[in-house]
Protein backbone atom coordinates (compact mmCIF):
# COMPACT_ATOMS: atom_id res chain seq x y z
CA UNK A 1 0.00 0.00 0.00
CA UNK A 2 1.32 3.50 -0.97
CA UNK A 3 1.77 5.91 1.56
CA UNK A 4 -0.81 7.84 0.29
CA UNK A 5 -3.50 5.14 0.08
CA UNK A 6 -3.30 4.41 4.38
CA UNK A 7 -6.09 5.51 5.82
CA UNK A 8 -6.47 8.69 7.84
CA UNK A 9 -6.27 8.58 11.75
CA UNK A 10 -6.45 11.95 12.61
CA UNK A 11 -6.81 15.58 11.40
CA UNK A 12 -4.89 18.85 12.17
CA UNK A 13 -7.19 21.36 12.70
CA UNK A 14 -5.46 25.30 12.07
CA UNK A 15 -6.86 27.60 13.91
CA UNK A 16 -6.22 30.49 10.66
CA UNK A 17 -7.54 33.55 13.17
CA UNK A 18 -4.43 32.27 15.35
CA UNK A 19 -1.26 30.89 13.39
CA UNK A 20 1.10 33.55 13.31
CA UNK A 21 3.51 31.84 10.62
CA UNK A 22 6.27 30.52 13.22
CA UNK A 23 6.67 27.30 11.11
CA UNK A 24 7.02 24.98 14.06
CA UNK A 25 4.12 22.38 12.56
CA UNK A 26 5.89 22.62 9.32
CA UNK A 27 9.29 21.95 10.85
CA UNK A 28 7.60 19.11 12.87
CA UNK A 29 5.76 17.84 9.85
CA UNK A 30 7.80 18.09 7.14
CA UNK A 31 6.56 16.20 4.09
CA UNK A 32 2.98 16.60 5.10
CA UNK A 33 3.53 20.64 5.27
CA UNK A 34 5.32 23.51 3.66
CA UNK A 35 5.37 27.14 4.24
CA UNK A 36 3.57 29.03 1.60
CA UNK A 37 4.94 32.60 0.53
CA UNK A 38 4.81 34.16 3.75
CA UNK A 39 5.47 31.11 6.08
CA UNK A 40 1.92 29.62 6.76
CA UNK A 41 1.72 26.04 6.58
CA UNK A 42 -0.14 24.49 3.57
CA UNK A 43 -0.76 20.43 2.61
CA UNK A 44 0.84 19.57 -1.09
CA UNK A 45 -1.57 17.75 -2.75
CA UNK A 46 -4.81 18.42 0.05
CA UNK A 47 -7.60 19.56 -0.96
CA UNK A 48 -8.99 22.75 -0.64
CA UNK A 49 -11.75 21.69 1.77
CA UNK A 50 -9.29 19.68 3.79
CA UNK A 51 -6.76 22.58 4.04
CA UNK A 52 -8.06 23.51 7.62
CA UNK A 53 -8.20 19.86 8.60
CA UNK A 54 -4.85 17.98 7.74
CA UNK A 55 -5.27 14.70 7.23
CA UNK A 56 -2.36 12.64 9.07
CA UNK A 57 -1.72 9.15 8.37
CA UNK A 58 -0.40 6.82 11.31
CA UNK A 59 3.09 7.26 10.67
CA UNK A 60 2.54 11.42 11.18
CA UNK A 61 0.59 10.73 14.31
CA UNK A 62 3.36 11.41 16.90
CA UNK A 63 4.84 14.47 14.64
CA UNK A 64 1.40 15.72 14.79
CA UNK A 65 0.81 15.57 18.60
CA UNK A 66 4.22 17.63 18.87
CA UNK A 67 3.03 20.33 16.15
CA UNK A 68 0.12 20.81 18.29
CA UNK A 69 2.31 21.13 22.05
CA UNK A 70 4.70 23.21 20.55
CA UNK A 71 2.64 25.59 18.87
CA UNK A 72 3.63 28.86 20.05
CA UNK A 73 0.65 30.52 19.29
CA UNK A 74 -1.50 27.51 20.17
CA UNK A 75 -3.60 27.44 16.83
CA UNK A 76 -3.40 23.76 16.56
CA UNK A 77 -5.59 20.99 17.55
CA UNK A 78 -5.92 17.02 16.64
CA UNK A 79 -9.57 16.16 15.72
CA UNK A 80 -10.84 12.68 14.92
CA UNK A 81 -10.11 11.32 11.35
CA UNK A 82 -13.67 11.93 10.01
CA UNK B 1 -42.75 53.43 0.56
CA UNK B 2 -41.00 55.58 2.55
CA UNK B 3 -39.39 52.60 4.19
CA UNK B 4 -37.46 51.74 1.06
CA UNK B 5 -36.28 55.60 0.26
CA UNK B 6 -34.04 54.75 2.96
CA UNK B 7 -32.19 52.06 1.53
CA UNK B 8 -29.98 53.90 -1.31
CA UNK B 9 -30.98 53.69 -5.02
CA UNK B 10 -32.35 49.96 -4.02
CA UNK B 11 -36.69 50.08 -5.57
CA UNK B 12 -38.76 47.07 -4.95
CA UNK B 13 -40.69 45.77 -8.17
CA UNK B 14 -43.15 43.34 -7.90
CA UNK B 15 -43.06 40.16 -9.39
CA UNK B 16 -44.88 39.37 -12.83
CA UNK B 17 -46.72 36.70 -11.54
CA UNK B 18 -45.98 35.08 -7.99
CA UNK B 19 -45.18 37.99 -5.20
CA UNK B 20 -44.96 35.92 -2.30
CA UNK B 21 -42.46 37.22 0.30
CA UNK B 22 -43.43 40.67 -1.45
CA UNK B 23 -46.65 39.86 -1.07
CA UNK B 24 -47.17 43.20 1.30
CA UNK B 25 -45.49 45.62 -0.82
CA UNK B 26 -45.23 49.11 0.66
CA UNK B 27 -47.30 47.82 3.40
CA UNK B 28 -45.24 46.69 6.14
CA UNK B 29 -47.76 46.85 9.10
CA UNK B 30 -49.35 44.54 11.13
CA UNK B 31 -52.79 44.76 10.20
CA UNK B 32 -52.06 44.57 6.24
CA UNK B 33 -49.69 41.35 7.01
CA UNK B 34 -52.46 39.44 8.86
CA UNK B 35 -55.11 40.70 6.41
CA UNK B 36 -52.73 39.02 3.12
CA UNK B 37 -51.56 35.86 5.11
CA UNK B 38 -53.60 35.11 7.78
CA UNK B 39 -52.44 34.04 11.48
CA UNK B 40 -49.35 31.92 11.77
CA UNK B 41 -49.84 28.28 13.24
CA UNK B 42 -47.80 29.04 16.36
CA UNK B 43 -45.79 25.36 15.80
CA UNK B 44 -45.85 23.08 12.93
CA UNK B 45 -45.53 19.50 14.42
CA UNK B 46 -43.90 17.55 11.92
CA UNK B 47 -41.44 20.93 10.64
CA UNK B 48 -38.33 18.84 9.38
CA UNK B 49 -40.30 16.61 7.14
CA UNK B 50 -42.37 20.05 5.47
CA UNK B 51 -39.28 21.67 4.76
CA UNK B 52 -37.50 18.17 3.40
CA UNK B 53 -40.48 17.88 1.22
CA UNK B 54 -40.84 21.65 0.19
CA UNK B 55 -37.01 21.45 -0.75
CA UNK B 56 -36.38 25.17 0.83
CA UNK B 57 -32.84 26.02 0.89
CA UNK B 58 -30.96 29.03 3.03
CA UNK B 59 -31.33 32.37 0.53
CA UNK B 60 -28.17 33.83 2.08
CA UNK B 61 -25.40 32.28 -0.54
CA UNK B 62 -24.79 28.69 0.34
CA UNK B 63 -28.43 27.26 -0.40
CA UNK B 64 -27.82 24.90 2.76
CA UNK B 65 -31.05 22.72 2.83
CA UNK B 66 -32.91 24.31 5.64
CA UNK B 67 -34.29 20.86 7.02
CA UNK B 68 -30.83 19.74 6.94
CA UNK B 69 -29.55 22.49 9.15
CA UNK B 70 -32.25 22.07 11.33
CA UNK B 71 -32.26 18.20 11.92
CA UNK B 72 -28.24 18.59 12.37
CA UNK B 73 -28.81 20.74 15.96
CA UNK B 74 -27.06 18.82 18.62
CA UNK B 75 -30.10 19.83 20.96
CA UNK B 76 -32.94 22.83 21.50
CA UNK B 77 -31.25 25.81 20.06
CA UNK B 78 -30.31 28.35 22.69
CA UNK B 79 -30.56 31.19 20.03
CA UNK B 80 -32.58 32.23 16.97
CA UNK B 81 -31.02 34.47 14.62
CA UNK B 82 -32.41 36.40 11.15
CA UNK B 83 -29.21 37.32 9.84
CA UNK B 84 -29.77 40.13 7.37
CA UNK B 85 -26.34 41.83 7.85
CA UNK B 86 -25.83 41.81 4.30
CA UNK B 87 -22.66 42.94 3.65
CA UNK B 88 -22.62 42.53 0.37
CA UNK B 89 -22.58 46.08 -1.57
CA UNK B 90 -24.74 44.68 -4.50
CA UNK B 91 -27.30 43.08 -2.59
CA UNK B 92 -30.29 44.82 -1.02
CA UNK B 93 -32.87 42.14 -1.04
CA UNK B 94 -32.51 42.03 2.93
CA UNK B 95 -33.38 45.44 3.30
CA UNK B 96 -35.82 45.84 0.77
CA UNK B 97 -37.61 42.57 2.66
CA UNK B 98 -37.47 44.35 6.16
CA UNK B 99 -39.33 47.70 4.57
CA UNK B 100 -41.70 45.50 2.71
CA UNK B 101 -42.50 42.34 4.65
CA UNK B 102 -41.05 42.26 7.72
CA UNK B 103 -43.67 40.84 9.99
CA UNK B 104 -42.81 37.26 7.79
CA UNK B 105 -39.60 37.10 8.71
CA UNK B 106 -40.50 37.74 12.52
CA UNK B 107 -43.10 34.72 11.56
CA UNK B 108 -40.25 32.59 10.52
CA UNK B 109 -38.14 32.96 13.88
CA UNK B 110 -41.40 32.53 16.04
CA UNK B 111 -42.53 29.44 14.26
CA UNK B 112 -39.40 28.06 14.84
CA UNK B 113 -39.16 28.71 18.36
CA UNK B 114 -42.83 27.89 19.02
CA UNK B 115 -41.85 24.69 17.23
CA UNK B 116 -38.06 23.58 18.48
CA UNK B 117 -37.72 26.04 21.79
CA UNK B 118 -40.37 27.57 23.06
CA UNK B 119 -37.52 29.68 25.31
CA UNK B 120 -34.92 29.93 22.92
CA UNK B 121 -33.61 33.77 23.04
CA UNK B 122 -34.74 35.42 19.45
CA UNK B 123 -32.24 38.20 17.29
CA UNK B 124 -32.75 39.74 14.08
CA UNK B 125 -29.01 40.82 13.12
CA UNK B 126 -29.77 43.78 11.30
CA UNK B 127 -27.74 46.11 8.98
CA UNK B 128 -28.06 49.81 10.13
CA UNK B 129 -29.61 50.96 7.42
CA UNK B 130 -33.13 48.70 8.15
CA UNK B 131 -32.79 48.93 12.40
CA UNK B 132 -35.70 51.50 11.95
CA UNK B 133 -38.01 49.58 10.39
CA UNK B 134 -36.90 46.04 12.39
CA UNK B 135 -37.68 48.19 15.20
CA UNK B 136 -41.13 49.25 14.19
CA UNK B 137 -41.68 45.98 12.80
CA UNK B 138 -40.78 44.00 16.37
CA UNK B 139 -43.31 46.98 18.14
CA UNK B 140 -45.91 46.63 15.76
CA UNK B 141 -47.01 43.06 16.54
CA UNK B 142 -48.30 41.38 19.80
CA UNK B 143 -46.06 38.78 19.76
CA UNK B 144 -42.37 40.79 19.32
CA UNK B 145 -41.63 41.49 22.59
CA UNK B 146 -39.68 38.62 22.66
CA UNK B 147 -37.52 39.81 19.94
CA UNK B 148 -34.19 41.44 19.99
CA UNK B 149 -33.13 43.46 17.12
CA UNK B 150 -29.52 44.10 17.35
CA UNK B 151 -27.23 46.14 14.69
CA UNK B 152 -24.89 44.12 12.36
CA UNK B 153 -21.42 45.48 12.30
CA UNK B 154 -20.04 46.52 9.07
CA UNK B 155 -18.08 44.94 6.55
CA UNK B 156 -18.12 42.48 3.29
CA UNK B 157 -17.90 39.47 5.62
CA UNK B 158 -19.79 40.31 8.77
CA UNK B 159 -23.04 38.70 7.37
CA UNK B 160 -20.88 34.96 7.66
CA UNK B 161 -22.23 33.43 10.12
CA UNK B 162 -19.20 33.31 13.41
CA UNK B 163 -18.99 36.52 12.39
CA UNK B 164 -22.47 37.35 13.87
CA UNK B 165 -22.36 35.00 16.84
CA UNK B 166 -18.76 36.69 17.03
CA UNK B 167 -20.85 39.96 17.62
CA UNK B 168 -23.57 38.94 19.24
CA UNK B 169 -21.39 37.47 21.79
CA UNK B 170 -19.74 41.26 22.38
CA UNK B 171 -17.06 40.68 19.25
CA UNK B 172 -16.18 43.02 16.71
CA UNK B 173 -18.34 40.67 14.17
CA UNK B 174 -15.47 38.69 12.68
CA UNK B 175 -15.18 35.56 11.37
CA UNK B 176 -14.00 33.07 13.85
CA UNK B 177 -12.63 29.67 14.08
CA UNK B 178 -15.29 27.10 13.97
CA UNK B 179 -14.31 23.77 14.26
CA UNK B 180 -17.66 22.77 15.15
CA UNK B 181 -20.72 23.46 13.58
CA UNK B 182 -22.86 26.51 15.27
CA UNK B 183 -25.79 24.02 15.03
CA UNK B 184 -23.52 22.03 17.47
CA UNK B 185 -21.78 24.78 19.58
CA UNK B 186 -23.00 28.34 18.76
CA UNK B 187 -23.58 31.51 20.79
CA UNK B 188 -22.37 31.08 24.27
CA UNK B 189 -21.52 27.51 23.26
CA UNK B 190 -25.20 26.18 23.17
CA UNK B 191 -27.35 25.15 19.81
CA UNK B 192 -27.65 27.93 18.07
CA UNK B 193 -29.57 28.24 14.42
CA UNK B 194 -28.88 31.43 11.65
CA UNK B 195 -30.98 31.89 8.92
CA UNK B 196 -30.93 34.83 6.42
CA UNK B 197 -34.43 36.63 7.21
CA UNK B 198 -35.49 35.62 3.40
CA UNK B 199 -35.05 32.23 4.33
CA UNK B 200 -36.90 32.80 7.11
CA UNK B 201 -39.99 34.43 5.37
CA UNK B 202 -40.11 31.72 2.73
CA UNK B 203 -40.63 29.37 5.94
CA UNK B 204 -43.19 30.99 7.64
CA UNK B 205 -45.63 31.06 4.24
CA UNK B 206 -44.75 26.87 4.23
CA UNK B 207 -45.61 26.85 7.73
CA UNK B 208 -48.80 28.38 6.73
CA UNK B 209 -49.59 26.71 3.62
CA UNK B 210 -47.42 23.36 3.21
CA UNK B 211 -44.86 21.78 0.97
CA UNK B 212 -47.31 21.21 -2.11
CA UNK B 213 -48.35 25.55 -2.25
CA UNK B 214 -44.81 26.08 -1.78
CA UNK B 215 -43.89 23.71 -4.96
CA UNK B 216 -46.71 25.32 -7.02
CA UNK B 217 -44.18 27.80 -8.34
CA UNK B 218 -40.68 27.81 -9.82
CA UNK B 219 -39.08 24.43 -10.76
CA UNK B 220 -38.84 21.10 -8.93
CA UNK B 221 -35.32 21.41 -8.71
CA UNK B 222 -35.44 24.58 -7.65
CA UNK B 223 -39.34 25.13 -6.08
CA UNK B 224 -40.92 28.49 -4.85
CA UNK B 225 -39.37 31.64 -5.13
CA UNK B 226 -36.28 34.42 -4.79
CA UNK B 227 -35.45 37.97 -4.06
CA UNK B 228 -32.79 38.89 -6.70
CA UNK B 229 -30.86 42.49 -6.48
CA UNK B 230 -30.02 43.45 -9.87
CA UNK B 231 -27.61 46.36 -10.93
CA UNK B 232 -25.47 47.62 -13.90
CA UNK B 233 -25.42 48.96 -17.18
CA UNK B 234 -26.91 51.71 -16.19
CA UNK B 235 -30.42 50.24 -14.60
CA UNK B 236 -31.47 51.55 -11.33
CA UNK B 237 -30.45 49.05 -8.39
CA UNK B 238 -33.87 46.80 -8.42
CA UNK B 239 -34.87 44.02 -6.11
CA UNK B 240 -37.51 41.52 -7.63
CA UNK B 241 -39.24 38.29 -6.65
CA UNK B 242 -38.75 35.96 -9.25
CA UNK B 243 -39.80 32.40 -10.04
CA UNK B 244 -37.30 29.58 -8.88
CA UNK B 245 -35.55 28.04 -12.12
CA UNK B 246 -36.12 31.64 -14.42
CA UNK B 247 -33.95 31.79 -17.36
CA UNK B 248 -31.09 34.87 -16.34
CA UNK B 249 -31.85 36.57 -19.61
CA UNK B 250 -35.84 36.40 -18.82
CA UNK B 251 -34.63 37.83 -15.33
CA UNK B 252 -32.83 41.01 -17.40
CA UNK B 253 -35.59 41.60 -19.83
CA UNK B 254 -37.92 41.71 -17.13
CA UNK B 255 -35.57 44.68 -15.73
CA UNK B 256 -36.00 45.77 -19.34
CA UNK B 257 -32.56 44.58 -20.38
CA UNK B 258 -32.23 42.81 -24.01
CA UNK B 259 -29.80 40.29 -24.38
CA UNK B 260 -27.71 43.11 -27.10
CA UNK B 261 -27.19 45.64 -23.88
CA UNK B 262 -25.61 42.64 -21.96
CA UNK B 263 -22.21 41.57 -22.55
CA UNK B 264 -21.68 39.23 -19.42
CA UNK B 265 -23.63 39.30 -15.87
CA UNK B 266 -22.20 38.58 -12.63
CA UNK B 267 -24.35 36.25 -10.64
CA UNK B 268 -24.08 35.62 -6.79
CA UNK B 269 -21.90 39.05 -5.79
CA UNK B 270 -18.45 39.39 -5.76
CA UNK B 271 -18.23 35.73 -4.24
CA UNK B 272 -19.93 34.25 -7.49
CA UNK B 273 -19.07 33.97 -10.79
CA UNK B 274 -19.50 36.06 -14.26
CA UNK B 275 -21.66 34.46 -16.62
CA UNK B 276 -21.17 35.06 -20.58
CA UNK B 277 -23.95 36.65 -23.13
CA UNK B 278 -24.29 32.90 -24.51
CA UNK B 279 -25.74 31.59 -20.92
CA UNK B 280 -28.54 33.62 -20.54
CA UNK B 281 -31.18 31.07 -21.45
CA UNK B 282 -29.39 28.70 -18.53
CA UNK B 283 -31.95 28.66 -15.88
CA UNK B 284 -31.14 30.65 -12.22
CA UNK B 285 -31.31 28.06 -9.60
CA UNK B 286 -30.06 27.67 -6.30
CA UNK B 287 -27.25 26.04 -6.50
CA UNK B 288 -25.14 25.92 -10.20
CA UNK B 289 -25.50 22.32 -11.98
CA UNK B 290 -23.86 21.50 -15.40
CA UNK B 291 -26.73 23.37 -17.01
CA UNK B 292 -28.16 26.12 -14.27
CA UNK B 293 -26.61 29.06 -13.17
CA UNK B 294 -26.44 29.12 -9.12
CA UNK B 295 -27.97 32.41 -7.96
CA UNK B 296 -26.27 32.46 -4.34
CA UNK B 297 -27.98 35.20 -2.23
CA UNK B 298 -29.61 36.35 -5.80
CA UNK B 299 -27.07 39.62 -6.64
CA UNK B 300 -27.38 39.72 -10.26
CA UNK B 301 -24.64 42.72 -11.86
CA UNK B 302 -24.97 43.47 -15.51
CA UNK B 303 -21.90 44.27 -17.58
CA UNK B 304 -22.69 47.22 -20.63
CA UNK B 305 -20.95 46.16 -23.39
CA UNK B 306 -19.26 49.11 -23.88
CA UNK B 307 -17.36 48.49 -20.23
CA UNK B 308 -14.45 46.58 -19.48
CA UNK B 309 -14.81 42.95 -17.54
CA UNK B 310 -11.48 43.05 -16.40
CA UNK B 311 -11.34 46.81 -15.17
CA UNK B 312 -14.44 46.10 -13.23
CA UNK B 313 -13.22 42.97 -11.92
CA UNK B 314 -9.57 44.27 -10.90
CA UNK B 315 -11.79 46.77 -8.70
CA UNK B 316 -14.06 44.54 -7.83
CA UNK B 317 -10.78 42.50 -6.22
CA UNK B 318 -9.14 45.31 -5.04
CA UNK B 319 -12.26 45.34 -2.85
CA UNK B 320 -12.52 41.90 -1.63
CA UNK B 321 -8.80 42.40 -0.54
CA UNK B 322 -9.69 45.15 1.48
CA UNK B 323 -12.32 43.50 3.64
CA UNK B 324 -10.17 40.55 4.31
CA UNK B 325 -10.80 40.89 8.47
CA UNK B 326 -6.76 40.54 8.94
CA UNK B 327 -6.67 37.98 11.18
CA UNK B 328 -5.72 34.64 8.60
CA UNK B 329 -2.60 34.93 6.95
CA UNK B 330 -3.32 33.35 3.63
CA UNK B 331 -6.32 36.25 3.71
CA UNK B 332 -4.52 39.44 4.58
CA UNK B 333 -1.42 38.86 3.13
CA UNK B 334 -2.54 36.54 0.15
CA UNK B 335 -5.79 38.68 -1.18
CA UNK B 336 -3.35 41.71 -1.57
CA UNK B 337 -1.36 39.54 -2.91
CA UNK B 338 -3.95 38.04 -5.80
CA UNK B 339 -5.28 41.16 -6.68
CA UNK B 340 -1.92 43.23 -7.31
CA UNK B 341 -0.86 40.23 -9.81
CA UNK B 342 -4.26 39.75 -11.35
CA UNK B 343 -4.09 43.53 -12.10
CA UNK B 344 -0.14 43.18 -13.62
CA UNK B 345 -1.55 39.51 -15.51
CA UNK B 346 -4.46 41.36 -17.25
CA UNK B 347 -3.16 45.55 -17.47
CA UNK B 348 0.45 45.63 -16.37
CA UNK B 349 3.90 44.01 -17.63
CA UNK B 350 2.30 40.49 -17.45
CA UNK B 351 5.65 39.26 -15.07
CA UNK B 352 3.33 38.01 -12.39
CA UNK B 353 1.73 34.92 -14.38
CA UNK B 354 3.39 32.33 -12.18
CA UNK B 355 2.75 34.30 -8.97
CA UNK B 356 -0.94 34.80 -10.15
CA UNK B 357 -1.50 31.46 -10.56
CA UNK B 358 0.27 29.98 -7.19
CA UNK B 359 -2.90 32.39 -5.27
CA UNK B 360 -5.44 30.82 -7.06
CA UNK B 361 -3.55 27.61 -6.50
CA UNK B 362 -2.91 27.79 -2.67
CA UNK B 363 -5.98 30.38 -1.17
CA UNK B 364 -8.68 28.29 -1.19
CA UNK B 365 -9.79 26.62 1.63
CA UNK B 366 -7.21 28.50 4.21
CA UNK B 367 -9.29 30.42 6.41
CA UNK B 368 -11.60 30.65 9.20
CA UNK B 369 -13.84 31.48 6.47
CA UNK B 370 -14.40 31.29 2.91
CA UNK B 371 -13.64 35.07 2.07
CA UNK B 372 -10.07 33.55 0.33
CA UNK B 373 -12.30 31.10 -1.48
CA UNK B 374 -15.33 33.90 -2.78
CA UNK B 375 -12.30 35.93 -4.04
CA UNK B 376 -10.11 33.24 -6.00
CA UNK B 377 -13.83 31.76 -7.37
CA UNK B 378 -14.45 35.43 -8.76
CA UNK B 379 -10.98 35.71 -10.33
CA UNK B 380 -10.80 32.77 -12.26
CA UNK B 381 -14.27 33.37 -13.36
CA UNK B 382 -13.04 36.32 -14.99
CA UNK B 383 -9.79 35.66 -15.67
CA UNK B 384 -11.98 33.03 -18.11
CA UNK B 385 -14.59 34.96 -18.98
CA UNK B 386 -12.76 37.68 -20.25
CA UNK B 387 -9.26 36.32 -21.43
CA UNK B 388 -9.82 37.62 -25.11
CA UNK B 389 -10.11 41.69 -22.99
CA UNK B 390 -6.84 40.37 -21.51
CA UNK B 391 -5.15 39.72 -24.87
CA UNK B 392 -6.75 43.08 -26.31
CA UNK B 393 -4.65 45.06 -23.09
CA UNK B 394 -1.40 43.03 -24.24
CA UNK B 395 -2.24 44.94 -27.64
CA UNK B 396 -2.52 48.04 -26.41
CA UNK B 397 -6.51 48.11 -26.72
CA UNK B 398 -9.06 48.60 -23.93
CA UNK B 399 -13.57 47.84 -24.74
CA UNK B 400 -13.87 50.75 -22.81
CA UNK B 401 -13.38 53.62 -24.73
CA UNK B 402 -10.89 55.74 -22.53
CA UNK B 403 -9.93 53.78 -20.24
CA UNK B 404 -7.57 54.22 -18.24
CA UNK B 405 -4.53 51.36 -18.99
Amino acid sequence: MSARNRPVVARLHIDWTRCDARESCIELLDGRLRADDWGYPIAPGVPAAEQSDVPLRADELDAGRDAVALCPRLALTLRGPA
Amino acid sequence: MTDTATHGAARPVPARSHPRVLATLGRPDWATHLATHGPLPSLVPNLVEILQNAGLVGHGGAAFPVWRKIASLAGAPAAIIANAAEGEPLSHKDAVLLANAPQLVLDGLLVLAGTLAPRAKLLLYVNPLSLESAERAVADRPDGRRIQVVAAADGFVAGEVSAVVDSLSGGRGVPRDHPHHLTERGLKGKPTLVFNVETLAHLALIARHGPEWFRSVGTPDDPGTRLISVSGAGLEAHVREVDGGTPLGDVLARCGLGETAVQAVLVGGYHGAWVERSRLGAPLTAKATRTSIGAGAGVIHVLGVEECGIHASGAILRYLASQSAQQCGPCLFGLPTLSGAFDDVTTGSGRQGDLLQRMLATLPGRGACHHPDGTVRFATSALGVFADEVTAHRAGRCRAAGARR
